[in-house]
């Protein structure tokens, strides 16, 4: 149980306050509504690139991390398809300094030409280590746009191509910060060793005046449903060859959303998985093989990757995987089994109370679908998920003709 | 009222920093037990940590393939059998080689240890390594290394590594063929002898509950005997190599990794703080002068740090990182630079009192939960220090002065003497 309150400034900053006294820390966390799915197709990659100019200064503080570090602080981002994501972690009695930096770069930007130079260039490095210097590091750049034709998920978070990103200019990054970098597009978590009160006069302080900015309505083109079997083969300069089939699935609201995180589980959680017991250590068909899923806010992704041994091919392996589907689609799910990835699920649920960090992006994340209380009532939604509903979904996803199968071959030298 | 935003606020330096230390039990059985009891959630995790034997290199994976195949396999339960118990109790299981030591890690709800720890009890005095698991275990690790030999910040790694610590555990760099020289029967001896209570300490953390206390105990004492053989620990000398430069060429790199840097000391030797200090100013944290200068400022990569390493043999430093090839000697030329000016100019008092408030805060912040205070004990237990290490740092990180870092970055920065390592292009 993570016990929080709630409270919304004027200018529609929502705040909720989850005090820890454990532990000697605050953290300050802050996500924005905005992530590449809200992109320009011709400027992809800028949500991400965008999240490394926000340390590049602020309207009033030229360096961010400089007085952050001066204080004991930490602090990172990260961006994703659906959303952008900043947090600091301090000393609590120096609580204060965070709500002053990530207030003033609410307020507005330095907007530094220098900055943008710099930043392109590392997010370039960034591109080129992460996915391109990598062996199958450029799977998702050719996966997304298999699964998705209509809707902006069918570009990773880095960007298309590296020319987007090149490309980016000042005016740009203005528009983009105008657009979505607004108190009322952005949901705030303290947590730790602070107390609400402290916090509300701190939010109302620092928070307070920043201009409300206009409200950003998304209205993303829509997935339309598949309905046909998609195929792509890539040569590559990799050691062995990789599978990877992909399924639309539902979104984060979606409710199936449960039943599918059970699956997935039942498939491939752990080494007394399926596809582990009987594909790597029974039939020896791969050296490792996993399923999982996207978990996006829109419609998602649930994804078979496997490496076959070298003396399998590519349809073996393929077809072991499908052998694996019809066994879950058409045998029933024994109760133990589903007792045990209930368990696994309970269990990880109450460990990762342990973090401060983990609970205040939970929080923050919960918050976004709706209502941070969810977060509290997710383990009694996986309690409720029966065999029946993982067989009938297993039947709903895994269709030829719901699948983008990508395979890299291990070029022969 | 109106707000200054260019004025920070006030702030408080972190006084000091309290450190939770463990119960100790002593086990009749020559195992040693420390306790951490504290938090809300009631679970435990439970580590049982065991010291590598030595090192032999005609059979130089025998450690770590002891340790990770104590899961496959006991004379009552399979693979399959020890997987599906821990699972279905929401359990965690997981063993991990370290270089020093070999770790069996639970991760238990209180509530259902007494399901999950005869699991450990089984792996840890029975295990059989399975001959078929054995082949399995072959099989993928070598298919896995075929996938890391491709990443070229992996092979700077071994490559560095080999350097300073020759024909040992630490520079060790298996390939395919080392596979070939585990035997189901070195196994087993090794195992024997190894994963006895003498050589064992287990450390709990979390909610221990007298009955949670005594459950642990009761497995793991009267009915856990040590064999008639002696654990061995002793590890062969280290000799680093002459040869200080290597270069591997990829030719359609599009990154260079970069790896470079020399032994040191290690944690015990009283400079060990201090020249954490001087590593932190270098390329330990984000605002760090490699940072700065050579991603901030150049824009040459995505990320670049530097590092100390401490092991009960050895202590390294190095800075690592993966630059664009077209950079890679300028990305070069601007570490010497940074290192050079470690030795001739005093480091600015502002940027001195920076890093001391971000030391302390991270190590304030490190201490996350229970298993963090564990985590402290085990860098100080396991490198014969005690407490007083961690009062020792934290003065030291607070009084140091700018004249004796110089001095120390004289002592042991010799860029001359780096081993560097390039994986790509030169």
């Amino acid at each position: 149980m993570v016990k929080f309150n709630r409270f919304t400034l004027d200018n529609g900053l929502r705040v909720i306050v989850h005090e820890d006294h454990t532990t000697p820390m605050a953290v300050l966390n802050i996500l924005y509504d905005v992530g590449a799915r809200d992109e320009n197709p011709e400027q992809t990659g800028f949500a991400h690139l965008f999240e490394h100019l926000m340390f590049g200064g602020s309207v009033n503080i030229p360096s961010y991390d400089e007085p952050l570090q001066r204080v004991g602080g930490e602090n990172n981002a990260f961006t994703s398809n659906d959303i952008t994501n900043y947090y600091i972690t301090l000393p609590s009695s120096n609580t204060e300094t965070a709500f002053w930096l990530e207030s003033d770069r609410m307020l507005s930007l330095a907007f530094s030409e220098k900055s943008l130079e710099v930043q392109r260039n590392v997010v370039i490095e960034e591109f080129k280590q992460r996915y391109l210097n990598q062996p199958y590091g450029d799977v998702w750049l050719k996966l997304r746009p298999m699964v998705y034709k209509k809707h902006p998920y069918q570009w990773a978070t880095i960007g298309k191509e590296l020319k987007h990103i090149e490309d980016a200019k000042i005016e740009d990054v203005k528009a983009f910060f105008k657009k979505h970098y607004t108190p009322q597009n952005a949901i705030m978590v303290v947590g730790g060793d602070i107390n609400l009160e402290q916090v509300k006069q701190l939010a109302e302080k620092w928070f307070g005046p920043i201009p409300a900015g206009e409200k950003y309505v998304r209205n993303l083109p829509q997935e339309p449903e598949q309905h046909d079997e998609r195929r792509a083969t890539v040569t590559a300069k990799v050691p062995l060859n990789d599978v990877y089939i992909a399924f639309q699935m539902g979104d984060r609201l979606d409710k199936t959303y449960y039943v599918a995180e059970l699956l997935s589980d039942i498939l491939s959680r752990g080494n007394s998985s399926r596809l582990y017991r009987s594909l790597v250590k029974d039939k020896q068909i791969f050296s490792e093989v996993h399923a999982y899923m996207t978990g996006s806010l829109d419609k998602g992704m649930f994804v078979f990757e496997g490496k076959p041994l070298e003396n399998i091919s590519i349809e073996m392996a393929e077809a072991a995987i499908w052998d694996e589907l019809e066994k879950i689609k058409t045998i029933d799910i024994p109760a133990d089994e589903l007792t045990k990835v209930q368990n696994k699920t309970e269990s990880t649920m109450i460990f990762s109370e342990m973090s401060l960090l983990d609970k205040a992006m939970n929080l923050a994340s919960f918050e976004l679908l709706g209502d941070a209380d969810l977060l509290n009532h997710e383990t009694g939604k996986y309690l409720q998920v029966t065999a029946a509903q993982i067989k009938e979904l297993a039947n709903n996803l895994f269709k030829k003709n719901n699948s983008s199968t990508l395979i890299y071959l291990a070029e022969k030298v | 009222m109106t707000i200054d935003r260019k004025q920070a606020p006030e702030f408080r330096a972190i006084d000091n920093i309290n450190l939770l230390r463990p119960a100790h039990q002593a086990l009749d059985n020559g195992c040693n037990v420390f306790c951490f009891n504290s938090g809300d959630q009631e679970l435990v995790r439970i580590e049982w940590i065991f010291a590598n034997q030595r090192f032999n290199p005609e059979k130089p994976l025998l450690n770590v393939a002891v340790n990770t195949m104590l899961t496959e396999g006991t004379n009552s339960m399979t693979q399959a059998q020890i997987s599906d118990k821990v699972d279905f109790y929401g359990a965690f299981l997981q063993v991990d080689y370290g270089y020093d030591n070999s770790l069996v890690t639970l991760y238990s709800l209180n509530k259902h240890l007494q399901h999950t720890l005869p699991v450990i009890k089984d792996i840890l005095t029975d295990s059989i390594f399975p001959e078929k698991e054995l082949a399995t275990y072959i099989r993928n690790q070598q298919q896995k290394l075929q996938v890391s030999l491709q990443k070229n910040d992996f092979v700077a790694r071994r490559a560095f590594n080999k350097a300073l610590y020759g024909d040992t555990a630490y520079g060790l760099g298996a390939d395919a063929g080392t596979f070939k020289t585990l035997k189901r029967d070195d196994m087993l001896a090794h195992f024997k002898q190894m994963y006895q209570p003498s050589n064992c300490t287990i450390i709990i953390s979390g909610k221990i509950e007298p009955e949670i206390l005594e459950l642990i105990t009761d497995t793991f004492d009267k009915s856990w005997t040590n064999p008639d053989i002696k654990p061995d620990a002793t590890q062969p000398e280290i000799k680093s190599s002459t040869e200080h430069f290597y270069f591997t060429e990829k030719p359609e790199a599009l990154q260079s990794a970069i790896r470079m840097g020399l032994p040191v000391i290690n944690r015990t030797h009283p400079d060990f703080p201090a020249l954490q200090v001087l590593n932190t100013v270098l390329g330990g944290y984000f605002g760090s002068r490699l940072m700065a200068n050579i991603r901030e400022d150049k824009g040459y990569t995505y990320g670049i740090g530097s590092g100390m390493s401490s092991l009960k043999h050895a202590g390294a430093m190095f800075i690592a990182t993966e630059v664009g090839a077209d950079v890679c000697k300028a990305a070069i030329a601007e570490i010497e630079k940074e290192i050079n000016l470690l030795k001739s100019d005093l480091i600015p008092e502002d940027e001195l009192s920076l890093v001391r408030n971000y030391m302390l805060g991270s190590l304030l912040g490190s201490l996350e939960n229970v298993f963090s205070h564990a985590d402290k004990f085990k860098n100080l237990y396991f490198a014969g220090l005690d407490y007083d290490y961690y009062d020792r740092y934290v003065e030291t990180v607070k009084t140091i002065s700018a004249e004796r870092l110089k001095e120390l970055a004289n002592v042991y920065l010799d860029f001359d003497g780096f081993y560097k390592v390039i994986v790509g292009k030169y």
